[in-house]
Formats: C-alpha cells, structure tokens, sequence
C-alpha cells in the first residue's frame, strides 16, 4: 500500500457544481492516471470551504495551498508544476483574501477564524466516517458513555453557556435538563435542520461538510436527555445534505455508534431523517414537530413547552444544528475551554453568513462579540465596487435594518438586544448606497407574506395588510399616516401572533421605517424617482 | 380530587384545577375576556388571538383560551395595550370580510358582528383586502361562503374531531388558506353527512343552510296549491329562544298559531309522525326478538346519521331499522292517507316541513323518497329558516295566541315529543315495546338511563323478566366509537351485547341538530331537552300507541304495524356509499314490498 | 418507482406523510400529484381524504397540478432580490411566454418562485429541478433555458 504523497480536496457544495467541478475532478483523475501518480495523490470530495463567488476551487495538502476559478485547461499545467515539480502555479491562487482562508496554521498575514463546528469542514472527506475519528472524532461521545452521566453532561454543558444558535439564545443545557427532568420515559431529541431563514446556509454547510459531527453532538444529546430516539428534520430542498446524512447515520449503525448498545455500553439509540417539504414556519420548534408527525406544520400554543409536551406530546428537546455541532468540542475540550472563547454572556462562536454587496460573500466563523463592523469589512472585505455603505440586515428577514451608526455593535445576543436588533440566524445581508430600503422592506413582507401559514389571524391578515401598505409606498400613494399605521400594525402583530413568524415582522418593519425614514418620506411623493419601486 | 392551582386575575385571587386555561380562571375570578374563536365545547385553535391577556413576567400577550394556568401567575385581562390588540385584530377581519351585515344569515347571530360592535371597531383604518372567492353550493343541505369565513377552525375541528367525518379541512396556506374539501371538490361531493353542524358553530354567515325561504313562499302565496306543513318534535322547545324567551321554553301552540299567520293550509305535527314511527320500530323489534333477527336494531331517524352509516359501517345496514323518518313517514302519507281523506289531488298538494336539521334537505331529495308517487317532501326549512320567515312576517312568537294543530296528522303524545332529545326514541320505543311483546302497560315511564349529555349512554331493561341491553349515542363520533365496538363484536361472536340502539346525529339529539339556532351550546342544548321531556310529562298521553290519530290510521289505512302498506309507505332501504365521494355504489338492502 | 412501491417501502405509519408526497411526487415525470395519488395515500395511511389534501397543500414543494418537464424555482429572498432578482424574474417571464405558477404550452418549463435556496453567496440564484443556478444574469439565463431547451429534445 501506498502512502498519498499529497491529498487534493475539491469543495462539492451548489456554487461549484454549478461551475462543473464534477467534470473538473473527471479530467483531474486522468491528468493523474496519464502521469502515474494516481496512487500518490489521493483526490478527496470534500464539503463547502465557506468560499463562495470563486468558481471551483481546490485545497492541496500538505501545502495548504488554494486555488480558484479553475478551469479543465488549467489541469495540466497544476499536474505539470505543482503536483510533479513541487511549485503551486501562482495566478491560479486564491489570491490575499483577507479572511477567507481556512486554514489550520496562521499564515503570514492571513486572518484566522475561529473555528468550533466548522473545525472540519472542507478538511476530511464528509462521507467517510474513518476521516472524522482520524481527526478525534466520536472521542468525546466515547468520554460522555464511558465517564459520564446524563446529570454530569447537563452540568458541563450548562456550565459552558452555550445558547441556542437557532436564533433565540436560549441556555442548551436548561433545556436538557427541563427534558431530562419532564415525566415519562419516551423521549426525543430533534435536530432543527429546517434551515429557511433567507440568507442563512451555515446548517447546510456543517450537515455537508461535517455531518458526523452533528451526529455525535445529537446522539450526546440524546443520552443527556434521556431520549432513546433522534429525528434530524431537514428543509426538502437540501438533497445533498439530506444524502450526506443519511451516509452518516447509515456507517454510524455498522460502527455501533447507532443502534443497540452504542459503543458496548447500556446505551442505545436509533435516529431517523425526516425531510420538510418547503415551509419556512417549521423552524419554529412546534411548527417542526406537527410536521414531523406528518401534519400541517402549524405552530402549537406555548405552554406547554415541547421540553415536556413535544413529539407525539412526549419530552423533546429541539436543538438547532449549529448548536448540537458545538457539543463535541465542549465535551472533549471542557466548559471553561468554550467559556475562553466569545463573550461572557455568550461564549463560543457564530457562524455568520455575509452576504450582498459585499467583496466576499459567504461564511465566517467567529468568536461571539465580533463587531459588525469587523465582520464586514475584515471578513466580508467591505463593499464592493468602491461603494458606500448604507445598511444591514442583520438576523435574516426576521432581522433588523442597521445603519451606519450601528456598525460597532457586537455581534452576540445580549449586545444586539441593547440595539433592538437580534442575532437571529446569523445572516448579515449588506446593502451598498444604491439601495432602496423601501424596496428591500417591499422583499421581506412579501417573505413573510408567502410564508405565513394562515393559523392565526393577525399574522395571515397582518402580513397581507403590510403588503398591500408597502405597495402603496412602493407606487407614490401612501400618505405619512400609513407608515405609522405599518409600525402599529407589526407591533400589535407582535403582541397577538400565535409564533415567532407573525411576531417578527415588527423588527424589520420598525427598523427599517426608523432608521431610514428619509428614503420613506420622499417614496410618498408620486413624482419621486426610484428605479427600484418604480419603473 | 384535581390538584389546585391558585392565581391572580386582575389582582383578584382565584382557586382553579391545575389543568384549567386561564380563560377558565378568569370566567371564576368574574373577570370578562372577549372571545371570537374559542367554542366551549371545541378544543380551542387559539386562532383569532382576541382572548389575549398579559402575564406578568411574559413579554407578549398570552391566548387565554389555551394557555393554562400557573402557581401564582398575575394575569390582567383588560388594558389599553389589549384593548387596542382586540380592536385590531377585529378590524384585521372585516378588512378581510365581505360585510353584507344586513342581508347575511348569520345577521344579529354573528359574533364577529357583536364583537365589533361591543369593541367599537373602526373599519377605516386598513384597506379592504378580501380576494373574492367563489361559493360552495354544491351541497343541498349546506351553502359555504368563504368570503365571510374568519378561517376560526371551529368547522373543521367539528367536523374532524366530534363528528368525525373529516369532510373538510384547512387547505393552503397563509393569506390562501381556506377551508375546503377534498380536492376542492365541494360538500356535495363529499364525505359530508348534512349534519350542518359546522353551520351551527360557524361564528359567522360563512356555513350556513341551502334556503328554501323563497320556493316555501312561493308555494304559499300560489292559490292553486294545498301547502301541509309538519314541525320536527325539538322545534317547539327551540323557536322560543330566537324570541326572547327562556332556553328549553317549550310554545308548541303559538308555533300552530305562528304557521297560520304565514299562510300554511293545513298545520300537521311531525309528532303524529313519530308516534308511528314508534309503532313500526317497537313492531320490528319486537319481531326481529322473536324471530331472532338481526340485532342490535339500530334507530334510522336521524338522515345525517343515515348517510354516515352508508359512508362508513355499510356492513351494518341490515341492523338499522328500515323505518323511514317521520319526516319522510309524514310526507308519504301527506300525498296519500290526507289526499284522500280531504279529497285533494296529491299533485296540488305542497309537503312542507319545518326541522331542526339540514340533513333533512337532503333526505326528502333521495331519489328512492318518492312512495306517494311524488316527493314525498317538497321543503324543509330548518329552524333558522322558520324564524326568519316569521321575523319577515312581522310576527313575534310572544304575542301569539295558542292554536291547536288540525287533528288528522297534528294529535301526539308524549313519547313522540321526546324524539327531539338524545334518548328519546329509545325510551319511546320502550314504552310501547314493553305493550306490544307483554300485552301490560309499562308504569314506570321515565327511562332516565338514557337521558342526558353523556356521549354513550347503556342501560339494561327487564321487560318481564327479559333482560335487554341498550345503547344510546349522539353525536357522530360518539357513534362511530359505539359501533366499531359492536362491530368488534359481531365479527368475534356472531352478536352484539346489545338488543337496541339509538343513534343521533348530533350532539344532544335534534334540539342540538343542525338546523338549531347558531351559536347553541351543549348546555342550552341539554336545556332544550329538559324542556321536552318536561313537555312529556305533562301530557294526558305518553304512550304512542294511546294515540287516538295513530289507532286511526292503523284502522282505516295502515291495517297493523309492519303491513304491506305499512311496508310499502313507511319503510324504506340502504345504500353504500362512496367515503370519498358520498355517491351511492349500490344498495345494501331491499325494500320489503310484501310482508307479511 | 410505483406509488404502490413507495406506500410499501414506507408502512402505515402516519408521520410517513410527507416523505410518501414527496416519493409519489418525485415519481412522476410531471412532478405533481394526483388525486388518486392522494386518495391512495390517504386509504394507505387511514387518514381522512380531506385531510392529506391539506397537508399536500400547505407545504410549496408539492403540487396538484401538473408540471413541465424543468421545474425553474427563482429565489425571491431578500439576498437575492438585493442582488436583482426582479431582473431575473421578468427577463424568464419574456422568454418562456408564462406568468409565475404557469408551465409552457410544450410542457418543458415551470416557473416558480421559491424562498431562500440557501447558496446566497451567488444571488441571485435559482434551481431548475435539484439543480443550482447562481449569478445570474440576462446573458446567462438565455444561455440556460436554451440549452434546457434543446436537451429536452
């Protein structure tokens, strides 16, 4: 057997499909076999590198050297000079993205990112599931069945502060112990990978890149609360992800991770994909549960909480997949290893999408805390174009429109409350001077529009009436009356929805109106010129 | 006993089981909280949000109907900040209603209407935002109107849950969802039974029933027509609360006097009916005893009832009564036994009748309904229709004087006016059982075992030493449970435990039916029966064969009970039916046309 | 497969709803449902007919009325409309002759609007089947639809 000489990793994720990786790797493998070094050089599938906007690109170790745009033409000469002569073939690099890179080592100039749940992806192969316990993976699943108990779990994940990344913040290891402590001895952890918050991938991204490791943070959950079965319920139109977990869960079984007596122990536990079937509303917990059992996926009344009234109305806890996937690390590193990373109130990372007008659109982890500002324009590289900037919608569409002035705030859950503003998803959507907020309100209610599920009245009527308010604006036939009449409207919605989705609208609308008022007033002129809401 | 919880409704201190809402709470602590959605006697959907109260410690405003109660909780139910909420949400509505108040069905008994008016909602603030869409008349019992549906739930969760037809749904989603059938097809091509229920609990004019107002008029002010009228036993104990009168009020002589005034010919009784449907039923269960026939026999007044059991227990057809309903027994006999004794052309003869029911208007249009040689029942007005009629009459029920019912078709006893009440046919078919299989009077009338709101109700009878097991069920889900246990039971020993079942349609009998005043609770509804049963006791004659109109009939037309005139006018068969579609498939059993 | 195969490969279990629609669905070259494809799984389940026709309506990855060939789902989120997917929107409207929710008169092409796809990094963005289209543009749409067009053939 030969030992690689080198490992090729060719990110697969939607932006280098579509740039034709699959018939990239084709002539790559050729290339190889016409030079006999197919033995050598070892070419591995891998998830999203986070970098996106760069066509197909390749990662080459031990070097750690990146490569974008590349082209079937470039082959010969990456075989030619890198993988025979040694030299990577310099305008084929990445280039001095600030940010981008992610790497293992510092390098140079380059700025790091700190990566907890992304720490493998891109780096092993995600449909191999030897790659994961090479790189120490299922070690902290083995520490929690060997040394631990459930009450000791709870305990250490309770210690290391880690919050829900679904958007609410809630204390993770509360909710286990409100499950674990709830009547009955059927239990069920749920993975919420109904990832729908408009410009939110970052789920996508661990479930393709790094689905083991969501499974063995789920399957600790599991044993922490009790629970002797786990549903992963994944938004529809995610089939890879939807395929790269099922791998998972499938080599997981004949590992003995899954099933009977995990690891030789006591423990046992079966877990399940379900798969949504487009609704935004089922990110909300009890909207994912209805539709788990197979129903409309309409919101249930809280209290009761599904931390006791969950699926088929037995204890469930729901945690969010960015959430479950920090779990491992803490186990196997400790609670205060976690707590040395992000803020005091909010320790550990966030994945953020940044998105739009941004030099470098895509993903980033970082500490809790990272400023706004320093997420744009370090991470992001700031506007691009040479372009001002004018706002962001940070949070998703049930975000908030900050402007300028807001862009030193730290991007954790408390110090966005100070601002009115949420973490929400995590989704950062810059917008340039050329923007027109009315316009970009005018795409949210529509959002919320489509995707209310018509239970409850003020968000079904509520959401219409804001549409048709905003059209008015859109077309120059609103009076000033109507923009207060919008934000009366979102809070009473607000107050009086029956889920998060009707009562999000306010932060959007609010904000929005606010802190762009200007850009609103002038809309009410009939003769104002917008090419956006008026052509 | 239930664990108790003590909380704080507007600073006032309230003990209440742990399980309870705290609308519950608030209704003890006597604080009130507007509602629109919430149905006593439906699970709540919490879909309007106009019950919402603040909770200390809760950063939004909580639904009072489905959120229970803690320790020590502080709730306030009125405030500026929830005063505007409701206000809103009401307005919200109507923005998306078409608001036709005057004309509307549901006019002065819909509880959007009050509660915008008890709020004081202004409809400028919001544009009018309804998307038109079209009506579902396909049924020819129920008309829905989706432009004033509020999209409450209360239909479908009738529907699903205490009726268990499942006819109708909530489609779609968001600003599109609407409540539909299955592929949009349309009550009259559904699973949908008539019971008109959901016309009852709509909170609007969204359901409501196929009018006939307009053709009874038409009949009535035609002088070539001879327009009978007959009026369903619970009508009398219902009529009285749409004019001002106590619930259960039982005004059986100023409705006589009521129906005159509009013009009807000759005023009949359902009554008179009842009482020979008891005579036949008593004869075919006393036969099917003797002969060993199938048992359990299972009662067939009820249509929507009947239309359920051809959906779905088709296999046990043979065991219900082929007894037609006195609706139908009267409106044969209008077009042959009164045609001929008052010498009238049937054809010039209209058959009108007054029901507490919508499944009614579907039965009297089955086609095999036609033993006179015509329909045997032109209309059938339900109660609502009825007192609209009157209302448009200038006639209030109060100021009218008590008339009698002509007495050929109009005389009846008490037995026959408790077939308005769950348990009724039941003990009204005991009464003249017990005479009919020992040749004594029964004495002991009252057959309280089956009386009552109780879903399921079972009660063991010793006729002369002959111990009989009965049931009774009302309400279609309770009935499907009852006969999927006897079904259980036939199929595993060949027989059920049961000799006699009584099985309505709705909850509490017909003065709960579907054609009852809207907006009618379980509780009003078990009122209303009290009221006929009080009316029972108060009658000279409690017995359906002490009838001196029903010894008439038998003497002069129907020879005995079970004849073949009897057979041939008065019974009828069953069909299976499609459970997707409710179209007949084939008849699962036969007419008996000479018997005996 | 056969929606008889799927309903077996699935069992009676009523949480299997969705991912029956979703088999049945994915089945048929027309991508759509049929109402004996509902009746069939509503019979299979022992569920009531009406209310598998509410399930199948609430979620927007199913539909009652068949469709063409490619399915284009344009991304109409924030990120994307930003990103000018309004532009993207008209220009497939003037080329394919249909409104949203419409298929062409040859049956090769459904368009409709979708929420977030989740590749935003290349708004904007849209799916033709399971297939990701990013940065698009006028040119690159034209390009696309043609040679839909042409493999369809």
């Amino acid at each position: 057997m030969t030992v690689p000489r080198m490992h090729v990793l060719l990110p697969f994720d939607p932006d280098t499909l579509l740039s034709g990786v699959k018939e990239f790797e084709k002539a790559l493998l050729d290339e190889l076999k016409k030079n006999n070094l197919e033995e050598e050089i070892k070419v591995l599938e891998t998830g999203s590198i986070g970098v996106t906007g760069r066509g197909i690109l390749m990662v080459v170790y031990p070097e750690g050297v990146y490569y974008a745009n590349l082209k079937i033409a470039d082959i010969p000469r990456l075989v030619g000079e890198h993988f025979v002569k040694g030299r990577p073939v310099k305008d084929l690099l990445l280039g001095e993205v600030p940010a981008r890179f992610v790497k293992r080592e510092k390098v140079g100039l380059v700025r790091e990112q700190k990566r907890v749940v992304l720490e493998n992806a891109g780096m092993i192969d995600p449909e191999n599931i030897d790659e994961y316990i090479a790189v120490g993976g299922y070690e902290a699943l083995e520490k929690v069945l060997s040394s631990m108990t459930p009450e000791e779990v709870i305990e250490e994940v309770k210690k290391s502060g880690l919050r829900g990344r679904g958007g609410a913040g809630f204390p993770t290891g509360l909710k286990w112990e409100f499950t674990r402590k709830a009547e009955g001895t059927e239990k069920y952890i749920i993975c919420n990978a109904d990832e729908g918050e408009p410009g939110t991938f970052k789920d996508r991204l661990i479930m393709e890149g790094d689905p083991h490791k969501l499974l063995e943070g789920m399957i600790i959950a599991g044993y922490a609360i009790g629970a002797q079965k786990g549903y992963i319920y994944v938004r529809g139109e995610y089939e890879l992800s939807i395929r790269r977990m099922q791998k998972a869960i499938d080599d997981a079984y004949k590992y003995n991770i899954l099933g009977k007596n995990v690891l030789g122990t006591n423990f046992t536990f079966d877990m399940e994909i379900k798969k949504g079937a487009g609704a935004y509303v089922c990110g909300e917990e009890t909207a994912l549960i209805e539709s788990l059992e197979g129903k409309r996926g309409q919101p249930r009344n809280k209290p009761p909480y599904p931390v006791t009234h969950g699926l088929w109305m037995k204890p469930t806890s729901v945690n969010n997949v960015e959430t479950l996937a920090n779990v491992p690390s803490i186990i196997k590193n400790s609670a205060d290893w976690y707590r040395s990373i992000g803020t005091e109130k909010c320790p550990g990372t966030k994945v953020f999408t940044i998105l739009g007008h941004v030099v470098y659109p895509g993903l980033i982890e970082v500490e809790m805390g990272t400023t706004l500002r320093d997420i744009i324009f370090n991470y992001g590289g700031g506007i691009k174009d040479g372009k001002k900037f004018k706002g962001a919608l940070v949070g998703g569409a049930a975000g908030v429109f900050l402007p300028e002035k807001f862009l030193d705030v730290k991007m954790d859950f408390d110090s966005l409350k100070e601002y009115k503003a949420v973490l929400g998803s995590g989704a950062i959507l810059v917008m340039n001077e050329d923007t027109c907020m009315v316009d970009m309100l005018f795409s949210i209610i529509r959002f919320f529009k489509h995707e209310s599920c018509g239970q409850c009245s003020p968000c079904r009527i509520g959401t219409y009436e804001l549409y048709s308010l905003i059209n008015k604006v859109r077309a120059g036939e609103a009076k000033e009356s109507d923009l207060e009449t919008m934000i009366n409207l979102s809070e009473i919605m607000f107050k009086s929805s029956f889920c998060p989705l009707g009562q999000s609208l306010v932060m959007p609308v609010k904000s929005a109106i606010e802190n762009f008022r200007e850009e609103f007033v002038a809309h009410l002129d009939k003769n104002y010129q917008c090419e956006k809401c008026r052509r | 006993m239930a664990e108790m919880v003590k909380l704080f409704i507007d600073g006032k201190e309230v003990e209440v089981e742990k399980n309870s809402t705290i609308l519950d709470a608030a209704k003890k602590a006597g604080s009130y909280i507007p509602t629109l959605c919430y149905h006593p006697d439906l699970s709540p959907t919490g879909a309007c949000g106009v019950c919402v109260v603040e909770i200390e410690g809760s950063p939004t405003p909580k639904r009072s109907c489905c959120t229970p109660v803690s320790q020590g909780m502080k709730v306030t139910t009125n405030s500026k900040s929830l005063r505007e909420i409701r206000k809103t949400i009401v307005q919200l509505l109507l923005s998306d209603h078409d608001v036709t108040c005057p004309t509307c069905s549901a006019n002065e008994k819909c509880e959007l209407q009050s509660l915008a008016n008890y709020l004081g909602v202004d409809t400028n603030g919001l544009p009018a935002i309804l998307e038109r869409k079209p009506l579902d008349e396909t049924s020819v019992s129920i008309v829905r109107d989706p432009n004033k549906c509020i999209l409450c739930g209360r239909c479908v969760t009738v529907c699903s849950e205490l009726q268990t037809v499942s006819a109708i749904t909530i489609a779609e989603r968001g600003f599109e969802a609407v409540v539909d059938t299955f592929f949009s097809q349309g009550l009259g091509n559904s699973s949908c039974v008539n019971c008109g229920q959901c016309t009852v609990f709509c909170p609007t004019g969204a359901l409501s029933e196929r009018s006939e107002i307009d053709m009874v008029w038409d009949a009535l002010l035609d002088p070539d027509k001879v327009v009978v009228v007959q009026e369903a036993p619970s009508i009398r104990a219902t009529l009285g609360e749409e004019f001002g009168m106590e619930v259960g009020t039982v005004t059986v002589g100023k409705m006589y006097a009521a129906l005159r005034r509009l013009g009807f010919d000759v005023v009949f009784d359902t009554n008179f009916a009842a009482d020979l449907t008891i005579m036949e039923e008593a004869n075919e269960l006393v036969e099917r005893v003797k002969s060993g026939g199938p048992l359990p026999l299972i009662t067939s007044c009820s249509p929507g009832w009947i239309k359920f059991m051809e959906t779905f227990f088709p296999d046990l057809a043979k065991y219900v009564s082929t007894c037609k309903s006195p609706q139908q027994m009267f409106g044969t006999l209008s077009k042959t036994y009164f045609a001929e004794e008052a010498g009238i052309d049937p054809s010039k003869i209209v058959s009108v009748s007054i029901m507490p029911c919508t499944a009614k208007k579907f039965e009297a249009r089955r086609p095999e309904m036609r033993d006179s040689g015509f329909q045997d029942v032109d209309y059938v007005l339900t109660t609502r229709e009825f007192v609209r009629m009157l209302k448009s009459a200038g006639l209030d029920l109060k100021e009218l004087p008590d008339e009698r019912p002509d007495e050929l078709m109009g005389m009846y006893t008490g037995a026959a006016t408790i077939f308005g009440a769950t348990g009724g046919v039941m003990e009204a078919a005991v009464r003249t059982a017990y005479w009919m299989i020992t040749g004594k009077e029964l004495e002991n009338l009252d057959v309280t075992a089956v009386r009552g709101m109780a879903g399921i109700k079972e009660a063991e009878l010793d006729i002369n030493g002959l111990k009989v097991k009965v049931a009774v069920a009302h309400g279609l889900g309770n009935a499907r449970e009852l006969l999927t246990k006897v079904r259980k039971q036939i199929e595993e020993t060949g027989k059920s435990e049961y000799a006699f079942i009584e099985i309505m349609a709705c909850p509490g009998g017909c003065v709960g039916g579907g054609g009852q005043p809207k907006g009618s609770t379980f509780a009003m509804r078990a009122r209303r029966g009290e009221g006929l049963y009080a009316e029972d006791k108060s009658l000279p004659l409690r017995r359906s064969h002490e009838n001196p109109a029903i010894k008439r009939i038998y003497e002069k037309f129907l020879k005995k009970p079970g004849s073949g005139v009897s057979h041939k006018l008065l019974h009828t068969f069953y069909y299976k039916r499609c459970d997707l579609s409710g179209c007949t498939i084939e008849s699962v059993t036969e007419k008996h046309a000479n018997h005996h | 497969m056969t929606r008889e195969e799927v309903l077996n490969k699935y069992g009676k279990s009523k949480d299997n709803l969705l991912y029956i629609l979703h088999d049945i669905q994915d089945s048929n070259p027309r991508h759509y449902l049929t109402e004996e494809d509902l009746k069939e799984v509503a019979k299979w389940l022992e569920l009531p007919y009406s209310y598998v026709h509410g399930v199948a309506t609430f979620y927007s990855m199913f539909s009652l009325k068949p469709r063409g060939k490619y399915i284009i789902r344009v991304c109409e989120s924030p990120t994307c409309h930003l990103m000018g997917a309004s532009n993207i929107i008209i220009e497939l409207v003037k080329s394919l002759g249909v409104g949203i929710g419409e298929t062409t008169k040859d049956e090769i092409f459904t368009l409709e609007l979708t929420s977030c796809i989740g590749v935003c990094g290349v708004a904007p963005a849209m799916m033709i089947n399971s297939e990701v289209y990013g940065n698009l543009t006028s040119e690159k749409i034209a390009q696309i639809i043609d040679e839909k067009r042409r493999e369809s053939k």
